[in-house]
Parts: structure tokens; C-alpha cells; sequence
């Protein structure tokens, strides 16, 4: 013990007992620890027996103990996935109720849709679309006001569930004929109709040549009957508008030619069935909002 | 050598049976423990009108709401800076309180002490004196002991239970939870929390008491860092006090110290110090052993100052005056470089955190320009940019706000939101942020430049006060 002075030595300077270890003359000094930090250890072990009953722990050979949790980060995600589900509950079956101009005015549901939409948008639909749906080559951007199929709500929530030339039954779908590829048009016609066409947007300042001319007669007597006759498009059929700046497939030369040649006929699959109606919802909902909705 | 299997590497804590003892310091003692406590406990039922929309609890931190209320000052998770400040404030304020005067935190208002000053006047209560105390301890089990021990314990479980049970009055509305824990009807995390602190208030003021000041607290350990020689601490004067011997009445004081020897000093102290082994570590300046000193002083008639709260340059300086027989004017000396330092850190922070209190808007807007797309060309040949534009409603009523563009003459806005509103009345909720995602277009003849910057203006229709935040428009890569 401590006061055993006859067995232990006393530094002289402090007033310490030493260990009784000593290097080269230094002695060790002996402060001890409370007892209760030993405690405290015995403790930490008497819980790590505890935690390795209740969580995952130790590996054997074909696996590892589960505990009595039987508790995983799986478990865990389906856990938390559970408690978002709940909390989505409260809107849930006001917003399935809900049709799309009712939500458009509720500003918590159209909130709630909006941020549904957004991550829906990004699990689904950005892989095409862009993450900020400002589309590309072949995939309209969303964020305009140029729409194949339309921009009202209602049109959006369609396009979406049925998708484009997709397998749904109720699909929309149109063709434009291969004017190239089908020997429909001749060479010169397609290459006059392209210049009119790549021009339109100019409208009265474009330079009218005689290739302008001549496109502009074959434009009407070929495209004009879906694409409009100043080229306004129909998005009843999906026409694109042509008398824009906004090309899907490029607004060089070229591109136009291959287009009429070779129209290319997008795909955009349908979303019903894969997705829940009230997500497709949720999705007009955030499309519409981007700024191009009608 | 010695023998290595006779030594003891933990030792057993030595338990502390302080002597009850009544002065100046121990009065102060009790009345900052009065003061104290009071705070603690009776300020969560202090009411104050916000109006019919918010809370009327004066301090209330409303963790599911997201709101810190302090009298007429409520704070926003975005204003979380004030709760730095107010962190700031408070270390520096202990760095300057320790620096002038010592530990005062220490024996005087840290929750440690408070408890177990009143645990320890519990224990007296029941179980009477040290002397009674120890002999109480050391006597077998009987009827005496067991009711004595048994209601010490539950005096100490209820004052527990109480501070468990006020400090989670400060994280809901206080009569309500009140009326709830009367009915039991109260949330697990709730009653964690009040279990929690009666818990660790028992085992901390009941049992740990000294312990945590030497071994757990780390402010303990770097207050020697503020200390300087004119820092008030608790000093003997040992050229006075020695040699120290016993003193009977009518002995003479020549040739000897004027310390008796009594061991008073020592047998007050909560820590369990010899305090005229000079300062320790463990010496938490409360005072009880200069109340314990003078008390025998005047006992045996000399004069109080024997143990005192002193500073080493004092203490230096009256040992050199004794040596030349003069007298010294002792001072304390509070303007130094490290109080100066401190009070400016204050005054900065304090005078920063006023500024922000004071000129806080009862509203605030915040716009984020779209990066993806940067801009969008439109049929029209105009290009459009569009933004994410928050307003803090902070008040508690609904309020109408309109939003103006300046910087672009022939922009056109449109506000996408729920209900399709108009830029003159943007409607935020009370107490709450309203999202807007405006939207800018110029037209195609009007793109004359690559960016502009600017300025989105933000109107209270009822107040007319005004908020300006600055963002750009794009029209090219």
C-alpha cells in the first residue's frame, strides 16, 4: 500500500512513491489513477459483450453472427424508407384524389409535387432528358416553350404515362414518311426544302432565291399538311414547329436534309405501369414547371 | 529495490466528509446557489406574448419547429451564427472571469458545485456533521442508519428528478408538458431525457463530486493558462501561519506562526486539499476554508487573513515588506494586458451580435440562379434565365410581398409557383420560407450583352420595407 514506506521508496523532491522502475537513475513515479476508471473499462467491456449479443459482430465461416437485432443497413434503409413513406402518407391520399389544375393552385401539394418530381425526374427521366432537362441531341429539352406533343399539363401527364412511339396501346405515335430513303422527294427537292425550311425562322428577312422558291412549293405540297403552312408545326400528330430556332436533330443544313431523308422518330417509353400514377403526376407537375408550361 | 507487487496503480477514491461552516463566503455561496437555481428552475414558466401564431414561453427552444425563442428575439435554424456568438460570449466571458478573478466559476456558479453543495447540506441534514457523518459510515447496518441513509438518497433522487425534470421545460411549452408528465403521457425521448439527467445529477453531485473537477473537467486543467500573478486565488500567508503548532489560551504568539494547527482549513474543503500546501490543482476557490480560518482566528483573537483570497504578487509583496518591518498596501490589480484582451473579444462579439439583433429584417430574400440550364433559347428567339427565390417570412402574421427586377429594363417575369401568382403579391405564410421560381425572359432584340448583373428587389406590400439581393442574367456560353 501506499503508506508501506519500508518497502517502497519516496521521492525526495515530490513526495511520491516511485514504481521501483528505473532507467540510467530516472525513476518512475507512481500517481495512481482512480479506481473508478478501471471501472469504467470493466464496463466498456461488459458493453461490448452486450453489443456483440444484440448487433452483427464476429465473422465465422460461412458468414458472420447477426445478433439479436438481426440488424443490417439493409434493414436499417427499409426502415428509413418506411418512415418517408409515412411521412408522404399525409399528402398522399389528398394528392391521388387530386387532379392536375387542383394541384397546380394547393400550394402544398403542388410543393410536395414539385419535390417528388425533381427526384423522380432524376431517377427516370435524366439519363435522356439531362439532369436539369436541358435535353440533347435527340432528346427535347424541357425547359423550352417548343413542345412535339404539348405543354399544357394534361398533355405533359400523357407524353409521360404513354410515352412516345412507345409499347403502350395508347402511345402517341405518328410517322413522318422518309421522303430521302423512299425515293418520295428527289435529291434537289429535298436539298430546295431544306434551305426553305432551315430559313423559315427568319420569316420576310430571309434571302429568297430560286432554291428558296422551289423548296417552299414542295414544303407546301409535302410537309405543309402537318407541319403547318408557315410551319407553326401540330402537336397533334407530334409535327415539330419549323419556323423556330430550336432543332431536336440540328438546324444545320445537313442535319435538315437527313432529316427529311431519314426522319428519325423518337422513342420515349411509357412511364405507366413502371412508375405510380401519382409519381407520373408528380412529374408533369415538375416539368411543367421548369417554364416552358403552356 | 522495492517490492513491485505491494504497489497500487488505481487507488480508491477517498471519500470526503466536509465540514458544515458559516461566513461570508459560504453566505455568498448559498446566495449564488439561490439565484442560480431559482434561474434554472422557474424560467421555463416565464410568459411572454408573441400574438396568437407562436409560442407565449419567453425562452423556448422548439427543436420540431426549427425555432429558438429568447424573450422578443426569435432565431431561424439560418441564424444558427447568434448561437456561435453567444458561444463565444460565454467562453471568453469565463476566460476573463477566471483571469480577474481566479476560479470564481469554479466555487461559485459551475452546476457541478451547485449540486453538490446541496447534496452535501442534504447529507448534513439527515446525518449530521463530518464527525456524525464518518461514525454513521463506519457503524454496522441498523434502524438509525438505514433511515438516515434511505432518506438522504431519496432527497437526492427527487432534487434529481427535478432537474431532469425543468430542463426539458426549456424544449416545450411548459404547462403543457407539465399537465403531460403528470398523466405520464410523455414521448420516450422525453422521459430519456429526464431519466438521463436525474441520473447523472445523482451519481455526479451524490457520488463523483471532486472527481469530476480533478479527473473529467478539462477547464480545470487549462485555467492555469489564464492565470498571471495578479489572478485572485485562495492563498495562506505561510510567513504568518509559520512554524504552525498547537495554541493554548494565554500561551504567547512569539517565536511561532500564527496558524493552531487546527486542521479546520482542511476539514471544510469540499476537494479534500490541504490548502496551506500552497495552490493545487484541485483547489476550486470556493472560500470554505477562509470562512473555517477567520472563524478561529477570532477564537484566539488575531486577525482574519490568515487564509484569504490573495494574489502571488500580494502575497510577494508583503513578504518583503515583513522582512523590512514595513507595512504594504495590498491591490488588486483587474486592468492587465489579458483583462483587456478579453473585455475587447467581448465588446467586438457583443457589439457584432447587437449590430446583427438590431438591424434583423422581419423578413429575407434569398435568390439562386439556375446552373443547368444556364439559360434557355425560347421560340421566340428570346432567351430565358430562371432563378429559385426564397422568402423568410419571420413574422407571425401572412404577409404580401412584390418583387422587382432591376438592371433589365425589358425583361419580362413570371412566377411559376402553386395558384400561378402575380410578381406584386407573392404570398408567404407566417412564420415561414415561400419558394418562387422566377422566371426572366429577354426578348431577341434586347441581347446585347453576354451577362449583366442584377438586382432582384423584394417589397413588403404592408411595411414598405425594401430587401435588394443581387444575382445575374445570362444570354451566352
Amino acid at each position: 500500500m501506499a503508506n508501506d514506506n519500508n518497502k517502497h521508496e519516496i521521492d525526495q523532491v515530490t513526495g511520491i512513491e516511485t514504481t521501483g522502475h528505473e532507467w540510467d537513475g530516472l525513476k518512475e513515479l507512481n500517481n495512481p489513477a482512480p479506481r473508478w476508471w478501471l471501472w469504467v473499462f470493466y464496463a466498456t467491456i461488459v458493453f461490448a459483450i452486450g453489443y456483440w449479443a444484440v448487433y452483427p459482430a464476429w465473422p465465422t465461416l460461412t458468414g458472420f453472427t447477426g445478433g439479436s437485432k438481426n440488424w443490417s443497413e439493409y434493414s436499417q434503409l427499409k426502415e428509413h424508407q418506411g418512415e418517408i413513406t409515412a411521412m408522404r402518407a399525409k399528402y398522399e391520399a389528398r394528392f391521388t384524389a387530386a387532379d392536375l389544375k387542383t394541384i397546380q393552385n394547393d400550394p402544398e401539394l403542388y410543393e410536395y409535387a414539385r419535390a417528388g418530381g425533381a427526384i423522380a425526374f432524376k431517377n427516370n427521366c435524366a439519363a435522356c432528358h439531362g439532369a436539369g432537362a436541358q435535353g440533347g441531341y435527340g432528346y427535347p429539352n424541357l425547359n423550352d416553350d417548343d413542345w412535339l406533343w404539348g405543354g399544357t399539363l394534361d398533355q405533359i401527364y400523357t407524353t409521360i404515362r404513354y410515352g412516345v412511339r412507345s409499347t403502350s396501346d395508347q402511345t402517341r405515335i405518328s410517322q413522318m414518311p422518309a421522303f430521302g430513303r423512299d425515293d418520295l422527294l428527289s435529291r434537289e427537292e429535298i436539298e430546295a426544302v431544306a434551305e426553305y425550311v432551315q430559313k423559315m425562322h427568319l420569316g420576310d428577312k430571309a434571302e429568297k432565291t430560286a432554291t428558296y422558291e422551289k423548296g417552299k412549293e414542295v414544303y407546301a405540297n409535302n410537309c405543309a399538311s402537318c407541319h403547318g403552312e408557315t410551319g407553326d408545326g401540330n402537336q397533334d400528330v407530334g409535327a415539330p414547329r419549323l419556323n423556330d430556332d430550336i432543332w431536336l436533330y440540328g438546324g444545320d443544313r445537313a442535319s435538315i436534309i437527313n432529316s427529311i431523308a431519314n426522319p428519325h422518330a423518337g422513342v420515349m417509353p411509357t412511364w405507366e405501369g413502371r412508375l405510380s400514377d401519382s409519381t407520373i403526376k408528380q412529374l408533369a407537375i415538375y416539368v411543367h414547371s421548369l417554364g416552358g408550361g403552356k | 529495490m522495492s517490492n513491485p507487487e505491494q504497489i497500487t496503480f488505481f487507488e480508491a477514491q477517498k471519500r470526503i466528509y466536509p465540514r458544515d461552516i458559516w461566513g461570508r463566503y459560504r453566505q455568498l455561496k448559498w446566495l449564488a446557489m439561490g439565484v442560480l437555481l431559482a434561474i434554472y428552475y422557474f424560467v421555463p414558466w416565464l410568459r411572454w406574448d408573441r400574438g396568437p401564431h407562436a409560442p407565449d414561453q419567453a425562452i423556448l427552444i422548439d427543436m420540431p419547429a426549427r425555432r429558438a425563442y429568447f424573450f422578443s428575439i426569435e432565431i431561424w435554424p439560418q441564424e444558427v451564427f447568434y448561437i456561435t456568438g453567444l458561444l463565444i460570449l460565454a467562453a471568453v466571458g469565463l476566460f476573463f472571469a477566471t483571469s480577474l478573478l481566479g476560479r470564481v466559476w469554479c466555487g461559485y456558479a459551475c452546476p457541478q458545485t451547485v449540486w453538490t453543495d446541496l447534496f452535501i447540506k442534504v447529507e448534513y441534514f439527515f446525518q449530521g456533521d463530518k464527525n456524525a457523518r464518518q461514525k454513521l459510515d463506519a457503524a454496522p447496518w441498523g434502524l438509525n442508519k438505514l433511515w438516515r441513509k434511505l432518506a438522504t438518497h431519496i432527497t437526492w433522487l427527487l432534487i434529481a428528478l427535478c432537474t431532469g425534470g425543468a430542463w426539458v421545460f426549456y424544449f416545450s411549452d411548459a404547462p403543457t408538458l407539465a399537465d403531460q408528465i403528470m398523466h405520464f403521457n410523455i414521448p420516450w425521448s422525453t422521459a430519456s431525457w429526464i431519466f438521463g439527467l436525474t441520473a447523472s445529477t445523482y451519481i455526479m453531485a451524490g457520488y463523483a463530486r471532486e472527481q469530476v473537477c480533478t479527473y473529467m473537467c478539462p477547464y480545470a486543467r487549462f485555467q492555469s493558462a489564464m492565470f498571471d500573478r495578479d489572478t485572485l486565488i485562495i492563498g495562506y500567508d505561510a510567513t504568518r501561519g509559520e512554524p504552525r503548532m498547537s495554541h493554548k489560551h494565554g500561551d504567547s504568539w512569539e517565536g511561532r506562526g500564527h496558524c493552531v494547527d487546527c486542521n479546520m482549513c482542511v476539514s471544510v474543503c469540499p476537494m479534500g486539499i490541504d490548502i496551506r500546501d500552497g495552490l493545487q490543482m484541485e483547489c476550486i476557490a470556493c472560500g470554505l476554508c477562509v470562512d473555517a480560518c477567520n472563524q478561529v482566528m477570532d477564537k484566539v483573537g488575531l486577525p482574519h487573513g490568515l487564509v484569504r483570497y490573495d494574489t502571488e504578487n500580494n502575497q510577494l509583496a508583503r513578504n518583503a515588506a515583513r522582512k523590512e518591518g514595513k507595512s504594504v498596501t495590498e491591490r488588486l490589480r483587474i486592468i492587465r494586458p489579458r483583462t483587456v484582451y478579453y473585455t475587447g473579444i467581448i465588446a467586438v462579439v457583443g457589439c457584432l451580435m447587437l449590430y446583427g439583433l438590431l438591424t434583423r429584417q422581419p423578413f429575407q430574400a434569398h435568390v439562386l440562379h439556375d446552373r443547368n440550364p444556364l439559360f434557355v433559347k425560347l421560340s421566340s428567339g428570346a432567351i430565358r434565365n430562371s432563378y429559385t427565390f426564397k422568402i423568410l417570412n419571420r413574422d407571425h402574421d401572412d404577409h404580401d410581398y412584390s418583387l422587382q427586377v432591376n438592371g433589365l429594363p425589358r425583361a419580362e417575369m413570371k412566377i411559376e409557383a402553386a395558384g400561378q401568382p402575380d410578381a406584386a403579391h407573392l404570398r408567404v405564410l407566417a412564420d415561414s420560407v415561400g419558394q418562387f421560381r422566377v422566371l426572366l425572359s429577354l426578348p431577341a432584340d434586347a441581347l446585347t450583352m453576354k451577362r449583366e448583373n442584377i438586382r432582384f428587389q423584394v417589397t413588403d406590400n404592408t411595411t414598405g420595407k425594401t430587401e435588394a439581393v443581387e444575382t445575374m442574367f445570362v444570354t451566352g456560353e
